[in-house]
């Protein structure tokens, strides 16, 4: 049953990011990549990632694939046409997909049978996780110093509740480095997306000698 | 047949060839960043599947973090694109050529 789940996202998740690539409509491009995004969520669900299935939807599912539409539709950007920009791009696209294949083959290969969930782990990830059962990986590196038993917590099985405990313990400084990230994109894209005052259009001189509308069609209707 | 972690790897594999493809394929700038977008994805698909199959929360923290990196990035690659656009009233890479307009 694992196994026939886990063929249909797959597939579904490759169609529809094949015709987000092939796709003619940028609107059917997105749309196609927000379902893509979806089968991937029902991925990580099967790999009992739940949070992380939730954060998918809602972040990239949902808040990137609407500000994409938001752009294509404000941009009001037409069916593009297909073919590729030069044959030889075309060449070049199938050299190194195929170069890539190569490579992926030759790493599966390294481990032909595949690492088995079933024997090692025997239902959630949740009881090696907690520090009180180490995995043998987990073993090696806590003898190696580079990894602290956690402290004991009360028995869960929730994903969610190890990430938080990993997140604000290990990974607190890179969580808050990230705040501080998303406060300069923030600040990046308000200057960005700022309208140039007409005083300093003029000044710039060049720009008069090739007359072009100050804003897009699209945009002008904002104002 | 039992999934292994080879099979993820293979999904996540394909995944990434084909964002790659329409990286280098397509001339709209959008679909480049969606492709962009698939190839950051396929990487968290193997964080995820890595993380399971090792059992290890970290590899989960990473895919987190990435989601987070990638929606700060896609809003600033917006804006950078409608800036573009106001200059040019194009999308499309093989218009803009130019460093300087």
């Amino acid at each position: 049953m694992d196994a026939f789940f886990f063929w249909l996202f797959a597939a579904g998740m490759i169609g529809f990011s094949l015709a987000v690539v092939l796709g003619r409509n940028p609107v059917g491009s997105a749309l196609c990549f927000a379902v893509s995004m979806i089968f991937m969520a029902s991925l990580f669900v099967m790999l009992s990632a739940f949070f992380l299935a939730a954060i998918q939807i809602l972040v990239t599912a949902g808040a990137v694939m609407v500000l994409f539409l938001f752009i294509i539709m404000l941009l009001d950007i037409g069916v593009m046409s297909h073919l590729p920009r030069q044959k030889i791009w075309m060449g070049a696209t199938f050299v190194l997909a195929l170069g890539f294949v190569f490579l992926l083959a030759k790493v599966l290969n390294a481990n032909p049978h595949g690492t088995m969930l079933t024997s090692a782990l025997p239902n959630a990830p949740a009881t090696v996780l907690m520090g009180r059962h180490p995995t043998p990986f987990q073993q090696n590196m806590i003898n190696a110093g580079q990894m602290r038993p956690l402290a004991p917590v009360p028995e869960s099985n929730d994903d969610t509740h190890q990430i938080g405990r990993v997140l604000f313990t290990r990974y607190v400084a890179p969580f808050e480095v990230t705040s501080l990230l998303i406060l300069v994109a923030t600040v990046g894209v308000v200057v960005l997306c700022k309208e140039e005052a007409p005083v300093r259009r003029k000044t710039a001189g060049e720009v008069d000698a090739e007359p072009q509308p100050e804003t897009g069609p699209a945009l002008t209707a904002t104002r | 047949m039992d999934i292994t972690l080879n099979h993820y790897l293979a999904v996540a594999g394909v995944l990434f060839v084909i964002g790659l493809m329409g990286v280098i394929m397509r001339r709209n700038l959008l679909i480049i960043y969606m492709s962009l977008e698939m190839m950051l994805q396929a990487a968290n698909l193997t964080f995820v599947a890595f993380s399971r199959f090792n059992g290890l929360i970290d590899g989960q923290i990473f895919v987190f973090f990435v989601i987070t990196v990638a929606a700060a990035e896609v809003a600033v690659g917006l804006a950078l694109i409608v800036a573009l656009y106001r200059l040019r009233q194009t999308t499309r890479v093989d218009a803009l050529t130019a460093l300087k307009f």
